[in-house]
């Protein structure tokens, strides 16, 4: 054998009778040298993260399980290794780090007894020994006091941090292989460019081999060495990134890479003047609240939305874009009126809707309309479709023929076949469930759409499909739009101009292209930068 | 609903409650045609044993026929469990649905009114009304509603609370619909698997409390019903067997049934919480 780390070669991997497909992944050859990076990237159910479970040892048997196909590592086939072998790999030579450092580390033990498990497990030490590699690892992956984080317990810690103690302890016994499953998409953009930047600093320190599988493709062109593609199971194009990202020849890594947005805003557009919504000093807290008889601590203020100005004119985006925790979502649901804003005023065309109540805001309710962020949980699973969409139209007194004629219309809008009218929303796609979602909204015809990270729950693809569809009826039914984003790429193809929010507050309002090429907030600049991939776009745009 | 059954079916036990309830039901439907009359009737033939004189099943101190006596206490039995439920449901999913709709201190009042239904041991509270109101089957029927809504209450209010925060929710809001039919037509059916699941394993209970509280003489005097037959038998327990052991037995089967049934509803409406490997 050569000097490669990990060769799998023709592994088939089964899944359960009655799924989609049979294997869930076919025929995979990919190898690993050390110091290397190999990028595996998909879309959602592509079978990357079965491949990262298989070569732990870690399927869901006996459901799914290596049907065929050899995994060496170390000249060692992984796939015949007795269960307490895997036990000493796992950890000690292989390591893994998961996609949600919450869950994968235990809520009821603090971080450094979770670190000192592994040594215990793998390495003969003293107690103090432990103890002593413990802090020096927490120190390693840059956590600050890492004393303090030893006896601190995962819910103290941010996201971040919480994913720098999963590495420290990934790489507690220098493994030889680091297989990362998303490990920075549950975070925040600021804090992904940190863990990945760091991960890559251990690469170098160690020698290790990377296993990065991740569906972004700018962090691919960050880290990436080289390429694995797959789609629905079998890998479609390998090769070095250079190759992989700018040269693809598959069609399917085409489509997927041409729909990635690019961070070069789009052309600005001519819009009017006239402004259809507006909201001056927008204030809203959460918190604070009594218990029945005023017993017990009152709760501490979070303030969500801080002194929020802004206005959106006819027929423009308007972006809110800020991290997680940044009030955006907030705003949005106090705009539309499901919170309560605490003071300020929105005004909608000449109404200010924050000081009406439920039934005066009735009718004022088909003139803004929203589009949700889980296409899963915003439709309700025992109400067909047609009943869903031209239910809004009922309750604001149309006929019900009237309402179920437009609702057909709007399916055909929206890009779906009439026959959606009579199922359920289970039936459907992630994709084709935030179009009825966004039929529902249309249902009304409103003037305002707030969408509140409508493709964020969405593969890249399946994402592109639906920014074009909010493009083209915005277009045609001339509606001005909220949208609040997190994803500066999406930011930049969709809005013609930006709010940046942190804490609560907006720092800086903008046109997009304006503030994409000079951004003047230093928290914007931040953010900018962190936007994985920018690189490999300039290349893509030079 | 194929893939109700279908489910449902998976559960070999659950399927032979489903069968042994059947039995009971269609026992109880036709105990006017096999055994007509009155079952209170008595004979000249006392302590027949079973097969003696004709009596299927024996006959007790004064001679009534104990066979009767099951089959028409089914109907009470399975009368009363039924509607016990169905009213400590409706009871339960109002008090639970506006708790957890409105949260707050409308939560706060109707949950501390619940709690209080919920310290008292049930079956003493429910002797404890019986014996307030005149021993009649409406009074059986109230008391054991009173003691069985709290915990329906309890678990529709936790649905809600889940359920209100989801976006399909939301989105209602942002129609302007109004809130009784979003509790109603949008947020209830969300959450009728639990309810029906444990309206279920309710009946079971049901039958229990008021076969005890028969036993126990709180029984309506004027109705036959299997409690009645066990506490009237208990005495001769040693002379004849009878008398007490064929209730118990159907006290038994109907209960186990039920509960089975319930498990079967529970695997089938709740899938997820069930998969085993």
């Amino acid at each position: 054998m050569t000097d490669k780390l990990l060769q799998i070669t023709n592994l088939d991997i089964v899944l359960p009778e009655g799924s989609e497909r049979d294997l869930a992944v076919k025929n995979l050859n990919i190898d690993l040298s050390p110091g290397e990076t190999l990028c595996i990237v998909g879309e959602s159910g592509s079978g990357k993260s079965l491949t990262a479970r298989a070569l732990m040892g870690l399927l869901p048997a006996p459901h799914v399980r290596v049907e065929k196909g050899t995994i060496f590592f170390c000249g060692e086939d992984l796939t015949k290794t007795s269960e307490p072998r895997m036990r000493q790999i796992r950890g000690s030579e292989i390591s893994m780090v998961f996609q949600e450092p919450m869950t994968a580390l235990n809520p009821v033990m603090t971080i450094g007894v979770q670190i000192d498990e592994v040594f215990r497990y793998h390495a003969d030490m003293s107690k103090s020994e432990r103890r002593r590699r413990a802090i020096e690892l927490l120190e390693d992956v840059q956590l600050p006091d890492p004393k303090q984080i030893v006896a601190a317990y995962p819910h103290e810690l941010s996201g971040g941090q919480r994913q720098r103690a999963m590495i420290a302890m990934a790489l507690a016994l220098e493994p030889k292989i680091l297989i990362a499953d998303e490990p920075t998409t549950a975070l925040d953009v600021t804090t992904q460019a940190q863990i990945l930047k760091l991960i890559s600093e251990m690469q170098a320190v160690h020698k290790s081999g990377v296993l990065f599988i991740t569906h972004d493709f700018g962090v691919v062109a960050d880290i990436a060495d080289r390429v694995v593609v797959m789609q629905y199971g079998n890998v479609v194009e390998t090769g070095t990134v250079d190759k992989v990202l700018n040269k693809p020849e598959h069609p399917y890594t085409k489509a997927v890479i041409a729909s990635v947005p690019s961070l070069v805003p789009r052309a600005p557009r001519s819009r009017s003047d006239q402004v259809v919504l507006s909201g001056d000093k927008i204030q809203k807290k959460f918190g604070g609240g009594k218990s029945l008889f005023g017993l017990g601590k009152p709760n501490r203020f979070v303030h969500a939305v801080k002194d929020v100005t802004l206005d959106l004119r006819r027929g423009e985006t308007l972006g809110v874009v800020g991290e997680s925790g940044s009030g955006k979502s907030t705003l949005a649901r106090c705009i539309i009126r499901l919170l309560d804003s605490d003071s300020g005023n929105i005004m909608l065309d000449e109404v200010d809707i924050r000081a009406l109540n439920r039934a005066e805001m009735r009718p004022l309710r088909t003139k803004i309309q929203m589009v949700f962020q889980d296409p899963f949980a915003s439709l309700n699973p025992r109400i067909k479709v047609g009943q869903i969409i031209s239910q809004g139209p009922i309750i604001q007194g149309q006929s019900k023929e009237n309402s179920e004629t437009r609702a057909r219309e709007l399916l055909d809008i929206v890009g779906l076949d009439e026959r959606a009218f009579n199922r359920y929303p289970h039936e459907f796609s992630g994709g084709q469930r935030q179009r009825i979602g966004i039929a529902r909204a249309l249902a009304l015809d409103p003037e305002i759409l707030v969408a509140d990270e409508p493709v964020s729950a969405l593969d890249v693809s399946i994402q592109a499909q639906i920014l074009e569809l909010l493009d083209q009826i915005r277009e045609s039914m001339n509606l001005s739009m909220v949208f609040i984003t997190h994803d500066l790429r999406v930011a930049a193809q969709v809005c013609d101009r930006l709010a940046v929010m942190r804490y609560g507050e907006i720092v800086e309002t903008g046109a997009t292209g304006k503030i994409f090429e000079n951004p003047q907030h230093s928290y914007t600049k931040d953010l900018l930068a962190a936007v994985p991939g920018q690189k490999w776009d300039r290349k893509v745009a030079g | 609903m194929e893939d109700f059954w279908k489910r449902f079916s998976r559960n070999r036990q659950a399927v032979l409650g489903l069968i042994i309830l059947s039995i009971v039901i269609f026992v109880a439907a036709i105990a006017n045609i096999i055994y007509p009359g009155d079952p209170f009737l008595y004979s000249k033939f006392p302590l027949s044993a079973p097969g003696e004189n004709g009596f299927l099943l024996g006959s007790d101190s004064i001679g009534r026929d104990v066979a009767s006596g099951i089959a028409h206490g089914a109907k009470t039995s399975l009368l009363i469990g039924l509607i016990a439920t169905l009213a400590a449901v409706f009871i339960g999913v109002i008090f639970g649905a506006f708790a957890g709709y409105y949260g707050g201190i409308v939560d706060d009042i109707l949950m501390r009114v619940t709690e209080v239904f919920q310290t008292i041991p049930s079956f003493i509270f429910a002797i404890l009304l019986v014996a307030i109101m005149k021993p009649s089957i409406e009074s059986v029927v109230i008391a054991i509603t009173v003691v069985s809504w709290p915990a329906v209450a309890r678990l529709v209010r936790g649905e809600f609370l889940g359920l209100k925060n989801r976006e399909f929710v939301q989105a209602c809001h942002t129609l302007g619909m109004s809130d009784i039919r979003i509790m109603l037509a949008e947020i209830l059916p969300n959450c009728l698997s639990p309810i029906i699941v444990i309206g279920s394993l309710m009946v079971a209970t049901a039958i229990l409390i008021e076969s005890g509280l028969a036993f126990l003489g709180l029984g309506d005097p004027n109705v036959m019903s299997w409690g009645f037959i066990i506490s009237d038998g208990r005495s001769m327990l040693r002379v004849a067997w009878w008398i007490c052991t064929f209730p118990g037995i159907a006290i038994l089967i109907t209960v186990l049934a039920i509960n089975l049934v319930g498990e079967g509803l529970n695997d089938a409406l709740n899938p997820r919480l069930r998969e085993r490997n």
